[in-house]
């Protein structure tokens, strides 16, 4: 039984995700012109203020950081014990977290010792990208869930989306301290569970108390923002593909993924960027256990050892997340910039 | 129409650039060297503190009693958060951009160094020297660095050993004796020792007050060489593995934090407990299970009376204030009678050895005489510029060994390393 | 995809006839799951509130419902006694996160615009820039921006807080809205311009309407993710422009080494009323449809 995905009646499908249009030059701008009247100008006055407001508060303290990573951090004199400029380091701050090398009295490159952030980097990438994978994966499942149930309707509705919404809205730093109690060795996750697990000392559960209290506070962010996916869906296309007898799990398959993707897609997008950033709640509720620390806690104690080397790892985290939204746009489909325009290929009906 | 919207673009591209160019150069500082001006300015100043958490409001009472007598120097409190990280990261932004809106800053013991030795402390020496007869020693040495002093220690505080003296007739003196004392923990079904062993600065501070007790040290006089790499030291740390092995320190101490250490002893869950005094009023409320029915002691060391590690406050005065001479009296103001009385009124052990002896002071605070001992053996945490490295490195090590991931060796091995590594 | 049905070509089968036992069940279903969604939400805030309502000295006790019952941790977040002012702390944080949501909007509704229905050089360019903006820790930002606000003077301003947290929240706003612009039935605004309205009046009068949900649900979630924010306000902030995130970070108790988690609950749940207030006020914005025809809700 084969239901289209979601697309007009005459028009072809949308390409895949990440194929361009080739060729795209004056033709097409000047094709623009004809359609629309509107110009390449009238683009970038609309687009200014956006740039001008990220260029102050974001570039400039990106290249700032960018800059100083190539410096060393103040290196103690001896004979006065002061502390004296660090002098051009090259790209020695980076090899110290890539690499994690340190430099020994001597002067010669060894392996960071235990004990140090830079022996803590890989392992550090290692639990950013366990966390971002399984909140993510688990927010996803459960918003969309969610979200579904959300959209329908039935008596006290409101109050289930403000209820939705209550995680989400608490500070992440009550959020946090609240998850600490719960999780307190004698707190009431033990009480109920009947168990006496250290959970934020031991590495597993310290694991599962930051993915649970993670995915408790944002899945919210998630089901939100489907469910504004899953209110541009028409209900008569939900009709039609009824009275023709398909089933609820084919309707959701058939229906509802497809043309809830771009929402969803968003969502993943950002879920995962700020996965990959994530602070707050391990710091909180685990800090120190080495089993939860995340790229960004090895980088806000490297800011209070040495920032020269602390802007080198967070350039280092830039780059990842960069390289791993790179993939989600290019390869899932992430892409919300495509125009219309470069998905109608036939004729306008 | 196109050449326009090309050249409005790389205006706005060549705009953009400039602009950030500039901001970038801005930036930077050139260096002079602060500490030699301003030494005679007087006027009114600010000083800042963390959050102060005393129920009769310590600072303001010292504050108000100055504003009193000098009219034409006034001092504003401006009060950080409770948080000691964000009043340190404030600090450090407002020292690093040498700004003058800080006068005199409240610094917590370990970060005396660190900030001396990025020259935005005054030294105090010359005309700034402080008169430190009738102050405890082991509190100035937590405010030298490198053979000058940088800060007045103002409030200091010391760790004490609580146990149930329902249970025991008198506090055990050593280690030893401790570990002896846990039968009377079995037979009652309670825990024997509580502390703060989670991965934290409290680690540092329990760990450390170990390995001082038997005799190790963490770094040099110059404050990078490593010198943990000892006999002594490990001795120390293989004291809390032993512990943690038998049970006498519970496995769940590793979660313990002081607020979690505290409940467990007041909930009669534990034998002993290592904290600070402010325990001493909360576990004599009524909702305290052990309300009456516990007492206090020095820490326990190697053969006699442990090492406390040093907690507490130094005012120093910022190299960039504009009314230096002011800063001074401040700080001999507040090391003086009157403001270490209110002090300790207001239960922050004082750094005038004398008040520990004063019969109003022992009234409100029984537990003063035991401090006193407490604060006389103390030994501070390492005096260093780099101590959030020094402590990250005893902290984690510490940290694997008593969870039993590593061998004391190879952890005080580690620490060693860490800790050089830390310096350079 | 616009908003006419699509073809369906399935093989002819007979229509089911237990429809109404399967509807019956699917209504229970619902609401089961309704049920779920409130434990899972409303547990561990209820929690929160019986902390809340507990005497301080018995925070750690574990029974479900709140021994010792009192107002003082109420009291205690409210007081203005030591300084704190978490009232006022919460009306800054509804100006600042207000201000935030309201021009970030508005600046990034024109941007999405731009980017779903104009062609332009560099554009890939622009949405790079944009969610890269989102990729730089936030810790790393704070140190530059503390120095340049200081150069201008602008610490402990509104503005300081502001400007900062519209950059943050405009790239999921643009990314949102963009996505959103994409699925609108743009022939609808050539429809109304045929009939003489201008572009401005058709893109308003039209379109603008037709991507409500998205527009309230960016909305809702800018101010959240803005009224959130710590780490920035920590710095910029002066005690009279602090946001409630600040203010709890200030709470102490009698030692520094005393956490006041009842106080702390208490401050969350004060702080979350208005923002479920508002929530409630703007769900039915969220699930306003564009359904074209046959609309249950």
């Amino acid at each position: 039984m084969a239901v289209p995905t979601g697309t007009t009646s005459g028009a072809p499908a949308r390409p895949a995700a990440g194929d361009n249009d080739p060729g795209r030059g004056s033709r097409e701008v000047s094709e623009n012109r004809r359609r629309f009247g509107l110009s390449s100008r009238r683009a970038w006055l609309f687009v200014v203020p956006t740039l001008a407001v990220l260029a102050v508060v974001i570039g400039y303290p990106v290249i700032r950081a960018v800059v100083m990573s190539f410096q060393k951090d103040a290196g103690l004199d001896p004979s006065t014990g002061m502390f004296v400029e660090g002098g051009w380091a090259g790209f020695t701050n980076y090899t110290h977290w890539i690499l994690q090398q340190c430099t020994s009295p001597s002067g010669v490159a060894v392996a960071c010792p235990p004990g140090t952030l830079g022996s803590q980097f890989w392992s550090a990438v290692g639990n950013t990208a366990f966390f971002t994978v399984v909140t993510v994966g688990l927010e996803v499942a459960i918003g969309l869930w969610m979200a579904i149930i959300m959209g329908k309707t039935f008596k006290g509705r409101a109050l289930l989306r403000a209820a939705v919404l209550i995680p989400w809205a608490i500070p992440t730093a009550v959020t946090a301290k609240l998850w600490y109690f719960i999780f307190a060795y004698d707190g009431i996750a033990n009480r109920l569970l009947g168990t006496e697990i250290l959970w934020t000392s031991d590495a597993w559960p310290a694991r599962f108390a930051v993915i649970i209290s993670d995915v408790w506070k944002t899945t919210p962010f998630m089901a939100l923002l489907i469910l504004a996916g899953l209110q541009m869906i028409p209900q008569d296309v939900y009709e039609a593909a009824r009275v023709d007898g398909a089933s609820a799990w084919q309707r959701f398959r058939q229906i509802t993924l497809p043309l809830v993707k771009p929402a969803l897609m968003v969502a993943i997008l950002f879920r995962t960027m700020d996965a990959l950033r994530m602070y707050d709640l391990p710091a909180i509720l685990t800090g120190g256990n080495p089993a939860t620390t995340t790229v960004s806690i090895l980088v806000v104690d490297q800011v209070r050892q040495g920032f020269n080397s602390a802007s080198a790892l967070s350039t280092i985290t830039f780059l990842l997340i960069f390289a791993v939204a790179f993939v989600l746009v290019k390869f899932l489909g992430a892409n919300a910039v495509e125009t219309q325009e470069a998905q109608r290929k036939g004729p306008k009906s | 129409m196109v050449q326009i919207s090309r050249a409005v673009r790389r205006a706005a591209v060549f705009a953009t650039a400039a602009s950030l160019v500039t901001l970038t150069a801005c930036s930077s500082d050139s260096g002079s060297d602060s500490t030699s001006e301003n030494l005679d300015g007087r006027g009114p100043i600010t000083y800042v503190e963390g959050k102060d958490t005393t129920e009769t409001g310590v600072v303001r009472q010292i504050i108000d009693a100055w504003n009193a007598e000098h009219p034409d120097e006034q001092v504003t409190f401006k009060e950080q958060s409770n948080d000691a990280d964000q009043a340190h990261d404030d600090l450090v932004q407002h020292l690093q951009a040498k700004q003058s809106d800080y006068d005199v800053v409240a610094l917590d013991v370990p970060w005396t160094a660190e900030f001396a030795a990025k020259g935005w402390l005054q030294p105090l020496t010359g005309e700034f020297a402080v008169d430190n007869t009738g102050i405890l020693p082991a509190t100035v040495d937590s405010a030298t660095y490198n053979g000058t002093q940088y800060a007045a220690p103002k409030n200091t505080n010391g760790g004490l050993l609580y146990y149930r003296s329902d249970l025991l007739p008198a506090a055990p003196k050593t280690w030893a004796e401790l570990a002896a004392a846990c039968e009377v923990a079995k037979t009652n079904n309670i825990d024997c020792y509580a502390g703060q062993f989670a991965p934290y600065e409290g680690l540092t501070v329990n760990t450390a007050e170990v390995i001082n007790a038997y005799g190790g040290s963490f770094v040099g006089e110059d404050g990078k060489t490593p010198t943990v790499d000892s006999p002594e030291a490990r001795a120390g740390l293989q004291v809390l593995v032993d512990n943690f092995k038998n049970g006498d320190i519970p496995a769940q101490d590793t979660t313990f934090k002081e607020p979690e250490s505290q409940k467990a002893f007041e909930d009669g869950k534990a034998l002993f407990l290592r904290n600070w005094p402010y325990v001493y009023g909360t576990a004599d409320k009524d909702s305290s299970a052990v309300k009456g029915k516990f007492a206090v002691a020095p820490l326990p060391g190697k053969d006699g009376i442990g090492a406390s590690t040093l907690g507490g406050y130094n005012a120093a005065i910022s190299a960039y204030s504009e009314n230096k001479a002011t800063a001074r009296d401040f700080l001999t103001f507040l090391q003086g009678e009157q403001a270490q009385r209110i002090i300790a009124m207001g239960s922050l052990p004082p750094v005038r050895a004398a008040l520990y002896d004063d019969p109003e002071i022992i009234a409100a605070y029984p537990f003063m005489p035991t401090l006193k001992v407490s604060i006389e053996n103390a030994v501070p945490r390492p005096v260093t510029p780099f101590y959030p490295a020094v402590s990250k490195a005893v902290q984690d090590n510490a940290y694997a060994a008593i969870k039993g991931e590593k061998s004391v060796d190879q952890a005080i091995t580690d620490m060693q390393s860490g800790i050089q590594s830390a310096g350079s | 995809m616009t908003h006419r049905a699509p073809e369906l070509e399935l093989p002819s089968r007979p229509v089911r006839r237990n429809r109404p036992k399967r509807f019956a069940f699917k209504n229970s279903r619902i609401y089961i799951g309704v049920a779920i969604i409130l434990v899972w939400g409303l547990a561990p805030f209820y929690w929160m509130m019986v902390t809340a309502f507990r005497d301080p000295d018995y925070t750690f006790d574990t029974t479900p419902w709140p021994t010792h019952v009192t107002l003082e941790n109420f009291q205690n977040a409210l007081s203005t006694s030591s300084g704190n002012n978490f009232t006022r702390a919460v009306v800054n944080s509804m100006i600042i996160g207000g201000i935030t949501t309201v021009v970030a909007l508005a600046v990034g509704i024109f941007t999405a615009y731009a980017l779903a229905r104009i062609e332009f050089r560099f554009k890939y360019v622009v949405v790079g820039i944009v969610l890269g903006a989102s990729m730089f820790p936030v810790v790393a930002l704070v140190t530059p921006l503390f120095q340049l606000f200081t150069n201008i003077g602008w610490i402990g301003t509104y503005q300081a807080m502001i400007i900062p947290n519209i950059s943050f929240v405009l790239p999921l706003t643009i990314y949102t809205l963009t996505s959103f612009f994409k699925e609108l039935p743009w022939e609808l605004e050539e429809a109304a311009r045929i009939d003489g309205a201008s572009r401005g009046q058709a893109f308003r009068l039209v379109m603008l309407p037709l991507a409500a949900p998205a527009l309230f649900t960016t909305a809702i979630l800018a101010f959240i993710a803005t009224v959130n924010e710590y780490l920035l306000a920590s710095q910029l902030s002066s005690d009279a422009t602090e946001p409630v995130t600040v203010a709890i970070a200030r709470f102490s108790g009698n030692d520094p080494h005393v956490v006041p988690y009842a106080a702390i609950m208490a401050a969350g749940t004060i702080v979350t009323i208005p923002l479920v207030i508002m929530v409630l006020l703007f769900q039915r914005r969220i699930v306003s449809g564009l359904t074209a025809g046959g609309v249950k809700s």
